[in-house]
């Protein structure tokens, strides 16, 4: 499989960067960042994001989705990412409806896919649970309870929680933090009783809440995939919203280098051009070659995801780490390279810087990937 | 692609797996560990070992000491994706390239492209079958980073042209039969305009070569003097004073393979070499969470330019690739080198220091370890690539 997009990923690129970029530039995000609008994204636009397809892109199209591979989320995450469009495409369209797909039953996948491609139903996962991505480490407990069970615990940065209509929420069902047997995914409504929501005002003004459940009961419809079993099932799932992520860190590295190649080339210092000078030139092009490399690792990974999800796991974690590393540092160049414009809410770079923030910490940071990769290679 | 083309793909590939398992000798099937294991050809060449022979026989008879070049000029005659095919399948099994040579890796693509007829039917066939072993004759003392400040001049007598002056880190220029070189053919010219690129024997009356001993302990690089050496002018690759696209064009490639250096993704994990002299705990991690965590750093940045370098070609066949990025590739691929060897050294802690033993293969690591500090200046510096990429790809501002 080549490395290019294909001309009808290049066709898709073409209308989402069309709409992405006419209805919601970051003037967009920072409107609602400012009205503190309670939703948090536009439902209008979302609305003509599933008339487009986007919403159930990765949904089978017996569901009513367009039955889309990885590649093709990837390359709507990378114009997300460009314009930092909030909203609900990365935790419904991508983390969740793969989780349906992949684990649920045919009544579940009947019940909520069509939902997730007509953009009717927000669905988000519930994972971390410490400030750091450990989704081993979960310890919100499933107690059976008659026929079903009783959830409680606690949940961090729940991607569009306040909003969403559907939790997937991953529970320990046996053994104890760090163990991998003894996960399950459960599907819980969110006005369940005992569940109380808040959303957590991020540093990048996108959706998030914390979750807490306080013996909230579930029947045994509602497990996702096997009861003990879910680590596996978990495991891809993440891999694919690892992915999506990276792809939107490449998207939004892309932006903020571009704005800060463009700022070289037209501010002056010492009656010179700043892009004349050849410390800024040698850093905005280790700059460029790293971006170049991350895009690269990153569509590997989306290829491999397409292949096999479960064989994707060492590409995914090469992508996730790469995207943090590079998205982190071209963010830092951006503000600096803008010098005190750079440090300036008026300025649109940080919101970049911190969205790349958020990115970095979501599904595991680079760090966590890096470690990974030495286990799987045995180190 | 088509279903009747990738099936033929497959096919090719079924076929040349059982070929390469059953001709390629279990001693070919790991890296060169000093330059001597390393078959160069020439006409003083000897192999130094026999299955080396063997390996390099058996893939120059199937044409595949240089894969993609047409058959007429003793090249496989492959497709790109059949080319793919071949390198995923030796890289499968290890296998190293048969001949090394800076006639396959530079002066064939040059040739095949601004090459007339004569000069393809002359030289590429023998660079395929490893008879001629060619050196490059570009830098000169005043004239490294800033190339087309040469001063070494061809002066018209005749027929020919009359060659002056010297060049420098002419690699195994001692070792060499033909030289490809550049030389200033118009002194009045702009600096770039009066170069020409041109073929000559390095037996020819007024060649010598002087080899230049490196920290490394070795002499891969000459000074190489040309004392009013006779030169046919049908030898210029070509046209007279347009050298420079020549030597452009050449350079790419040239910056290609050195990026490629290292063999990255052949031999043992670096994780598992520092294993096995620093040891693992009892969670099996390497017994220096430092140094673990630097060999996994360099694992993402390795896996992810490989991914980059598959990418480029596949650019290159769509025909989107950028003209400088090889320049990209040379830079990063480079300063990874030196890194991959900085942690090996690291990793092998005493062991690596050894200079002189039967032990250390005579110092093989040391030794490699201070070659990778010339990545990063030789076929054009870091800074210069960096400045390619600044001003050729992201049109910055500036001479």
């Amino acid at each position: 499989m080549a490395l290019v997009l294909t001309e009808e990923q290049s066709m898709l690129r073409d209308s989402a960067r069309g709409l992405i970029s006419d209805k919601a530039p970051v003037s967009h995000l920072r409107s609602l960042r400012d009205a503190k609008d309670p939703t948090g994204f536009s439902k209008e636009l979302w609305h003509a994001f599933a008339e487009m397809g986007f919403a159930g892109l990765l949904v089978p199209e017996e569901f009513g989705g367009s039955g889309l591979g990885f590649m093709e989320a990837g390359v709507v995450m990378e114009e997300i990412g460009r314009t930092l469009m909030p909203s609900p495409f990365l935790a419904t369209s991508v983390v969740a409806a793969s989780a349906l797909n992949r684990g649920g039953n045919a009544a579940q996948k009947s019940e909520y896919l069509p939902k997730i491609s007509n953009g009717s139903l927000l669905a988000t996962l519930a994972i971390d649970e410490g400030a750091k991505h450990r989704p081993l480490q979960t310890s919100l407990q499933a107690v059976r309870a008659g026929n079903g069970f009783k959830l409680s615990g606690a949940k961090a940065l729940v991607v569009d929680g306040h909003v969403a209509d559907l939790f997937i929420v991953a529970a320990r069902t046996a053994g104890s933090a760090g163990e991998r047997d003894g996960l399950t995914l459960f599907l819980v409504n969110p006005r369940a009783k005992g569940v109380s929501i808040e959303r957590t005002i991020m540093v990048d003004a996108h959706n998030a809440a914390r979750i807490e459940l306080a013996n909230v009961e579930v029947t045994a419809d509602s497990v996702l995939g096997e009861v003990d079993q879910g680590a596996a099932l978990l495991d891809g799932v993440l891999d694919i919203g690892r992915g999506a992520v990276a792809a939107e860190m490449v998207g939004l590295s892309e932006e903020v280098f571009n704005r800060t190649v463009e700022y070289l080339k037209n501010r002056k210092q010492f009656g010179k051009l700043i892009g004349e000078f050849q410390a800024l030139q040698h850093r905005a092009a280790e700059l460029y070659v790293d971006i170049e490399i991350t895009r690269a690792a990153t569509m590997k990974a989306l290829q491999a995801l397409d292949a096999d999800v479960a064989k994707a796991a060492s590409s995914v974690a090469v992508a996730k780490a790469r995207a943090g590393t590079t998205a982190t540092r071209a963010v830092q160049e951006g503000v600096q390279m803008h010098g005190g414009m750079g440090m300036t809410d008026q300025f649109d770079i940080g919101f970049f810087m911190k969205r790349a923030r958020v990115c970095e910490e979501l599904f595991g940071d680079a760090n966590y990937h890096t470690e990974q990769l030495a286990r799987t290679r045995g180190y | 692609m088509s279903e009747t083309e990738s099936a033929d793909l497959e096919k090719f590939r079924n076929e040349t797996r059982a070929w390469l398992e059953a001709n390629c000798p279990p001693e070919m099937r790991k890296p060169a560990t000093s330059d001597a294991d390393v078959f160069w050809g020439g006409r003083n060449t000897k192999f130094a070992s026999e299955p080396q022979r063997i390996w390099f026989e058996r893939m120059r008879d199937k044409g595949w000491t240089v894969p993609d070049w047409p058959r007429e000029y003793g090249g496989g005659g492959l497709s790109a994706a059949e080319h793919k095919v071949l390198r995923t399948e030796m890289g499968r099994i290890g296998a190293r390239p048969p001949l090394s040579s800076f006639g396959i890796w530079m002066l064939g693509p040059a040739l095949l492209k601004y090459g007339n007829e004569a000069q393809k039917k002359e030289h590429l066939p023998k660079i395929a079958a490893g008879l001629i072993r060619w050196c490059q004759g570009y830098s000169e003392p005043n004239a490294g980073s800033d190339l087309a400040s040469l001063q070494t001049r061809a002066e018209s007598d005749g027929d020919d042209f009359v060659i002056t002056g010297q060049k420098i880190w002419t690699s195994y220029a001692n070792y060499a039969d033909w030289i490809f070189c550049l030389v200033r053919t118009d002194a009045s010219a702009k600096k770039h305009d009066g170069i020409s690129f041109i073929l000559f024997d390095m037996t020819s009356k007024g060649v010598t070569t002087k080899p230049i001993l490196l920290i490394s302990g070795y002499s891969p690089f000459c000074e190489t003097f040309f004392d009013g050496v006779r030169v046919p002018k049908s030898h210029v690759v070509g046209t007279v004073n347009r050298g420079w696209d020549v030597a452009k064009y050449l350079l790419q490639h040239e910056r290609a393979m050195i990026s490629g250096m290292g063999e990255r993704g052949v031999g043992r994990p670096l994780g598992q070499i520092a294993a096995d002299s620093v040891g693992s705990d009892a969670q099996g991690k390497l017994d220096d969470a430092m140094l673990r965590g630097r060999i996994a750093s360099f694992d993402v940045d390795e896996a992810a330019l490989a991914a980059c370098a598959e990418r480029a070609v596949d650019l290159a066949k769509a025909g989107q690739a950028h003209p400088a990025f090889s320049s990209a590739m040379k830079y990063y691929g480079t300063e990874l080198n030196k890194r991959r060897y900085e942690i090996l050294m690291s990793a092998g802690g005493v062991d690596a220091l050894e200079w002189e033993s039967e032990r250390s293969k005579q110092g093989a690591r040391p030794r490699a370890w201070l070659r990778t500090k010339a990545n990063s200046i030789e076929g054009g510096t870091t800074e210069v690539m960096l400045g390619i990429v600044a001003k050729r790809i992201l049109d910055l501002p500036g001479a």
